[in-house]
């Protein structure tokens, strides 16, 4: 029972951890309809980012993750660019090659984090990591609870951000009807790359975490695309506040099975669990359509 | 008999002497185990092409296909201690069996859900192998070839020719596939599924049919995988690299015609043996993300696409 209880907790606070690594494609596929399968990718590259600059300039990780969100920013500018003209604006399917266009941009970012920093794990150093809080029989890691701290604001932020302000509502407009935001007058073309930048740029916040919760490998990202993916997929495309409840059903069912099975089936679960929404419910938990 | 069809028969017949005679009167290994390679991805990359290509269903799940190959031929050969021919057999049957399951849990699906199902698919197979011990567990499991049959002199050298039949084979279903009424109608719901159904095209049936056949070959050409290999894990059997290798072979050499994923198969598997050997294998997975992104961006039809450009814009001058 204890044990339960203790993977529950665990698996709430991964949760949270696992919303902040996935808000980002839930904008830009979720909101945007980008099949942006090179998302895990960009984030172990922002994680490498923060290796750098903590390796070589002793940098607090998530301060780094904040030096190098701007970077990132501007990154997304241009790879949206890039997709919009060569895909979106051609029209014929795609998506189909769109996927595997990024699968490619994936497979390339990958190599050259190879061929820079090596294949061995790497991690980070700060106060916070190594030690841990007991609550009576339980011990949690302090460094879980700075992802979870941090992963939550910034969901709260970015869905704040989403439903507040005119660029945010004006990002969701693109989501609704891309039709009639045109004939509103406004560029709809000009607000998905700012969403796209949004999108890419909380990477320099989320790779930080998840180079403090877990040492990171250059081919990290192939087991973010099943949990990426199956948060976005279940919270309902788009919806923010399906993220963060997906993300902590994926974490809790994570630590469970965890605990209960051994890690060597904890790839599958991540899944597992996407392919029972999309055969069960399709449209999510919080399903725009 | 067509005069196509004599053509492609006796090309299919030459090619199969060539390679039989290659294995009798050159003594050297290696091209044997880079050529193998080479065919083996011919085949994967053709049967890809028959849902991807001709329905444009993009299957992430060739790996899965392959691995389950592999394993249906070492579960038996250690079980049963099979012949090659029955591990084939049966690695196709269990492949047509598992496209048909994949269809019917997937096939509902359009676009990138689809495409994200079928890597789902791929990393849950590969866990439950992962932890089937009998078959080695995440270890791997050695294997001892058979002793070798009669015209050859090593297996290597069988495998190569089995493979060889092997690609006859997915190219003329292909073939045949594209054709015939089913490849029409899998081009009809590729170019617009909701106008296929209305007029009549059975879009659920002809995409399960094609998954089934492109199911069934894939694991056809995984089964002697382990034989060649003499080892299998599940990371490197069930690898994603082989998903995207085979989808860019067929997308750079183009999926409107069964040669195309030939000519890629070809050019990108020649083009990875190369740079395996003289350079490394990392160069070879960012040649394979580069060509795909170049491709992809730059001549969407693949290189038979950039030939019927070249042969309409010397028609019109």
């Amino acid at each position: 029972m204890d044990l339960l209880l203790d993977a529950v907790v665990t698996g709430v606070l991964l949760g949270c951890f696992y919303a902040a690594v996935s808000i980002g494609l839930s904008v830009s596929f979720g909101l945007l309809d980008v099949p942006h399968v090179a998302h895990p990718a960009f984030l172990v590259l922002a994680s490498y980012g923060v290796y750098f600059l903590n390796d070589s300039y002793d940098i607090d990780p998530l301060l780094a993750g904040l030096l190098i969100t701007p970077l990132l920013f501007v990154f997304g500018l241009a790879a949206y660019r890039l997709y919009y003209e060569t895909f979106e604006r051609r029209g014929t399917d795609a998506a189909v090659r769109g996927i595997a266009f990024f699968f490619g941009v994936a497979f390339i970012i990958e190599v050259l984090i190879i061929l820079h920093f090596g294949v061995d794990q790497r991690s980070v150093t700060a106060s916070y990591i190594g030690k841990s809080w007991r609550f009576g029989d339980m011990r949690i890691p302090l460094r879980l609870m700075v992802a979870f701290a941090v992963a939550t604001g910034l969901t709260v932020l970015l869905a704040a951000y989403l439903s507040r302000t005119f660029m945010g509502r004006a990002i969701r407009a693109v989501a609704q009807d891309e039709e009639a935001v045109r004939l509103m007058g406004a560029n709809p073309v000009r607000i998905k790359q700012w969403a796209f930048g949004i999108a890419t740029a909380v990477l320099g916040i989320a790779g930080a975490l998840l180079i403090i919760v877990a040492p990171v490998e250059p081919t990290l990202d192939r087991a973010y695309i099943g949990r990426t993916f199956c948060v976005v997929v279940m919270a309902g495309l788009g919806s923010m506040t399906g993220t963060l409840i997906a993300a902590i059903i994926l974490g809790v069912s994570e630590t469970i099975v965890l605990t209960m099975f051994g890690a060597s089936w904890a790839p599958a679960i991540s899944f597992a669990l996407l392919l029972g929404v999309l055969a069960v419910r399709p449209q999510g938990l919080l399903g725009r359509r | 008999m067509k005069r196509g069809s004599i053509a492609f028969w006796g090309t299919a017949a030459l090619f199969l002497v060539a390679v039989l005679a290659a294995t009798q009167l050159v003594a050297n290994e290696y091209p044997f185990f880079a050529g193998y390679v080479i065919l083996q991805f011919i085949v994967l990359s053709v049967a890809w092409s028959i849902l991807g290509g001709y329905a444009g269903y993009v299957n992430f799940g060739t790996s899965a296909f392959f691995g389950v190959g592999v394993y249906t031929g070492i579960l038996l050969f250690k079980a049963a201690g099979a012949p090659l021919v029955v591990q084939i057999a049966a690695a196709a049957m269990v492949g047509a069996f598992l496209g048909f399951a994949v269809g019917l849990l997937t096939l509902r699906m359009q676009g990138i859900f689809f495409s994200i199902a079928t890597i789902a698919l791929t990393i849950v197979i590969e866990t439950t192998v992962t932890n089937w011990r009998f078959l080695g567990g995440a270890a791997g499991i050695q294997i001892q070839r058979p002793p070798v049959t009669a015209p050859f002199h090593s297996y290597v050298q069988l495998l190569v020719f089995v493979q060889a039949i092997l690609v006859v084979l997915a190219v003329a279903v292909a073939r045949y596939i594209q054709n015939s009424w089913i490849g029409r109608g899998l081009q009809a719901l590729r170019d617009d599924e909701l106008a296929a159904e209305c007029t009549g095209v059975p879009t659920l049936r002809l995409k399960m049919v094609a998954c089934v056949i492109s199911g069934a070959l894939m694991c056809a050409a995984g089964a002697p995988a382990a034989m060649y290999l003499q080892y299998a894990d599940p990371a490197s059997a069930f690898n994603l690299n082989y998903s995207v290798s085979v989808l860019a072979m067929a997308l750079i050499g183009g999926t409107s015609h069964w040669i195309g994923p030939v000519i890629g198969a070809i050019l990108l598997g020649v083009t990875q043996q190369l740079l395996a050997v003289t350079i490394s294998s990392e160069v070879n997975v960012l040649v394979l993300g580069v060509m795909l992104v170049v491709f992809v961006v730059a001549a969407p039809e693949g290189i038979i696409g950039l030939f019927r450009k070249g042969r309409r814009a010397e028609g019109k001058t």
